[in-house]
């Protein structure tokens, strides 16, 4: 029994209850809608960005009404014969340039000393959709850099409040001692009475931070993201919550950091401990994988181990072919 | 002069206790709800009278509860919203102190009707003294045998609890009630599920107004059909209104619905006229988050008939040119008021109400609320109108609940109906901060277009 759904008219099949962004992020490509507080390893989180907002044109086979508002794809479940707009849309795409606008207002724009630079959600998103330049004339908010813990720093001016890393504590942890106080422009992200948050899984709190406001503090200010060289990687760990399976971030023959595997959607393919993530930085830790395909939106793809497709005129050329061969038998063996 | 249904014995000394209430007719609906009717007929009485919600979105109740889903062995919750903190409106605050024991008749008929056994009135919780004043009510009530197990022989079992807010504007809105009353952080849920499926600890719930609930008994007393006979078309009944601002009169009227908004700021039945012989600028009709209407769009409609008091009168010419019944907080401003500073205002407090959940709402409130600051204080530019509007427009609809929409509606009627107001403030930013606008145009006669 499956529903079946078209958005910006491309038909897909998925599984009753899935909601609208699965069913795109199954389909794949443009369509996506972007999500920054959803994340498919969390329940109930999404909603709350509202960037994932889209038209719902037709609301089902047996009752076809359009939705009166923009939904959000990420908590709207599908159902059968349901037409849904995201790009095709104008008023969509004009929603989605005003949130993305009204995310960047109270956002510092630090990104030159910001170490989630390169893969940081939001700089995508605004880049994807943002204008060059805002209309925000006043000061911004501000609040002290915080340290939860001694290898996690909170750097809440930089948050969104996706409430990503309470929902990691409440359902990843043993227990949340971390949440939200206060309400509107004040919320933030706080310990209260600065408590560490210290427990085995409390590093997966920088992964899932869709931009710099939560930060490894064994990594901060050791290199931007897209000059190191992402290797995956496993160890045997102990710990029964944690399979051990990692990216480790190489700058020549030193171990930068250690993070949860990520996918195109830059979520986390299963959540680590904190041993492997803060503790085991030296390569003798670690059996080595190969390099690490890191999604096609971060800087860091554009590098490295992208293989090396010949150019169209090499292509075309059995001289230039010739001469590149041993060029691209290497690349291509990484 | 219309019939008082809510407020009739509001005069009557001690009708806040129990015995001074049944001697003047009340639990009278109890009785008669619980001996001979089924909840199935309470029901449908409530869906003849036509009640509309008295909360603000004029939901028609009796639908609501037939929304209701009814599963086997799963309890469902009544749950009253008493959270009343919109800017202008005083009503139900006014009702609980004066007058507990309608609520609590209407809490006992309203869930026998929707099968609940534990009902909840959430009363915000600045009001301490209406949460003493209800739980003593409640205390007389169960001591009488209204509450508690078997009441009145009929076999009916209610509990009725009275839980002070959580001190926010935002738990007002349904399902930010619901949380906080499970004790959580008061955000607002995404719907669906709507609280009708799940709602209060995951069953069932219906939320109503006080005064939704309070026009329950009246209801069944004198049954569906008498109680839709008052009240033009779709808007029936009374309805209690705060009037406040520069009226002669302020305080709470009980009005019959369709009654013109002339008579009701004019008589000196209600409010009296405008205080100090002054002339009427503007008026907020249904508390801050409706629109707000210049005093020539409000005492006439766009084709120049009389605007009444009631949902479809309110709102006839949509947002171009109509406003709201919303929850009846009526505010009238006098010549001498400054809209700029009024907006500003209002917006203040949706910055400082916003739960801070969705982003739209979030920033976007403190957005607008920083750019009328400036132009209240003579720094704006000519540019802030347009961009007001535009960041109105984001958030409008954009949001997880409807406190982005009530946040955005008065900044953009403001800016349709008093633009040179706003103008005015930015061109003589100097006199701006000293003295005001005045009346200007805001209640010449409406000319109206000639249909060929």
């Amino acid at each position: 029994m499956s529903v079946k759904v078209t958005i910006d008219g491309i038909p897909v099949e998925v599984e009753p209850g899935t909601t609208i962004l699965n069913a795109a992020r199954q389909i794949g490509g443009d369509i996506v809608p972007p999500a920054m507080c959803y994340y498919s390893k969390l329940k109930d989180s999404g909603g709350k960005c509202r960037t994932c907002l889209v038209k719902v044109s037709k609301g089902s086979e047996k009752d076809p009404r359009p939705m009166p508002k923009l939904v959000a794809s990420c908590r709207t479940t599908v159902m059968d014969g349901m037409e849904v707009q995201n790009i095709t849309s104008p008023e969509v795409v004009e929603a989605r340039k005003g949130i993305v606008e009204i995310l960047l207002i109270n956002h510092p724009l630090d990104c030159p000393i910001c170490d989630q630079a390169g893969e940081c959600d939001l700089q995508n998103l605004a880049f994807d959709h943002g204008a060059a330049k805002t209309r925000y004339e006043f000061d911004r908010r501000k609040f002290e850099k915080i340290d939860i813990g001694d290898k996690i720093q909170l750097h809440m001016t930089r948050c969104i409040l996706c409430y990503r890393c309470v929902f990691v504590a409440d359902q990843i942890t043993d227990h949340r001692i971390h949440g939200i106080l206060n309400r509107g422009d004040h919320s933030e992200i706080s310990t209260y009475i600065k408590a560490a948050v210290d427990n085995d899984f409390s590093g997966n709190v920088i992964d899932v931070c869709p931009v710099g406001a939560l930060t490894d503090k064994t990594f901060r200010f050791k290199n931007r993201v897209w000059f190191t060289k992402p290797v995956e990687a496993h160890r045997d760990c102990d710990h029964p919550g944690c399979n051990g399976k990692v990216t480790l971030w190489y700058k020549g023959e030193d171990v930068l950091r250690v993070t949860a595997r990520k996918d195109v959607y830059g979520e986390v393919e299963e959540f680590i401990c904190n041993t492997c993530r803060f503790d085991k930085k030296s390569t003798g830790d670690w059996v080595i994988e190969g390099p690490r395909k890191v999604s096609n939106q971060s800087v860091i793809s554009a590098n490295h181990y992208e293989t090396l497709h010949p150019l169209p005129v090499v292509k075309t050329n059995i001289l230039l072919q010739e001469a590149n061969k041993e060029q691209f038998e290497r690349e291509t063996r990484l | 002069m219309g019939r008082k249904l809510l407020l009739e014995h509001i005069n009557v000394p001690g009708i806040n206790t129990f015995d001074v209430y049944r001697s003047k007719g009340g639990y009278a609906a109890v009785e008669k709800a619980l001996k001979t009717l089924t909840p199935d007929d309470i029901v449908e009485e409530v869906k003849k009278s036509g009640l509309r919600g008295r909360g603000g979105a004029g939901f028609p109740t009796g639908m609501k509860w037939s929304f209701l889903a009814k599963p086997e062995g799963v309890a469902r919750y009544l749950v009253c919203n008493a959270d009343e903190s919109e800017p202008g409106t005083f009503k139900d605050r006014y009702l609980m102190t004066y007058i507990p024991h309608l609520l609590i008749e209407g809490m006992i008929v309203s869930s026998f009707a929707l099968g609940a056994n534990a009902s909840y009135i959430y009363v915000r919780g600045e009001m301490m003294p209406q949460i003493r004043i209800l739980e003593k009510a409640i205390a007389e009530a169960k001591n009488k045998g209204f509450l508690g197990k078997n009441i009145l022989g009929t076999g009916y079992d209610l509990e009725l609890y009275v839980q002070p807010g959580g001190g926010a504007y935002i738990c007002g809105e349904e399902t930010a009630l619901l949380e906080s009353l499970e004790g959580k952080r008061g955000n607002p849920r995404i719907k669906p599920p709507f609280p009708a499926i799940a709602g209060l600890y995951g069953c069932p719930t219906v939320v109503n107004n006080v005064e939704s609930i309070a026009a329950v008994v009246p209801i069944i007393n004198e049954g569906g059909d008498e109680y839709a006979k008052i009240g033009v078309g779709r808007s029936t009944g009374t309805k209690l209104i705060s009037a406040g601002g520069n009226v002669k009169k302020p305080g709470v009227y009980e009005i019959d619905l369709g009654l013109p908004v002339e008579d009701f700021l004019y008589s000196d039945e209600y409010c009296g006229g405008i205080a100090g012989g002054k002339r009427l600028k503007a008026v907020v009709a249904g508390g801050s988050s409706v629109p707000i209407l210049p005093a020539n769009l409000f005492l006439k409609t766009i084709n120049n008939e009389p605007r009444l008091m009631s949902y479809e009168s309110l709102a006839d010419g949509g947002f171009v040119s109509g406003t709201m019944m919303g929850s009846g907080g009526f505010i009238a401003f006098d010549e001498d008021q400054c809209i700029v500073r009024n907006t500003w205002n209002f917006t203040r407090f949706y910055h400082h109400e916003s739960c801070g959940q969705c982003s739209p709402c979030r920033e976007g409130t403190g957005w607008m609320e920083k750019v009328l600051h400036r132009l209240e204080y003579g720094h704006g530019k000519m540019s802030d109108m347009d961009l007001l509007v535009d960041v109105s427009k984001k958030i409008e609809g954009n949001t997880i609940c409807p406190l982005g929409d009530a946040a955005a509606w008065p900044v953009a009627s403001a800016i349709r109906h008093f633009r040179d107001e706003f103008e005015w403030h930015v061109t003589n930013a100097a006199e701006a901060v000293r003295g005001n606008y005045g009346l200007a145009h805001y209640a010449d006669p409406l000319h109206v277009k000639e249909t060929a």
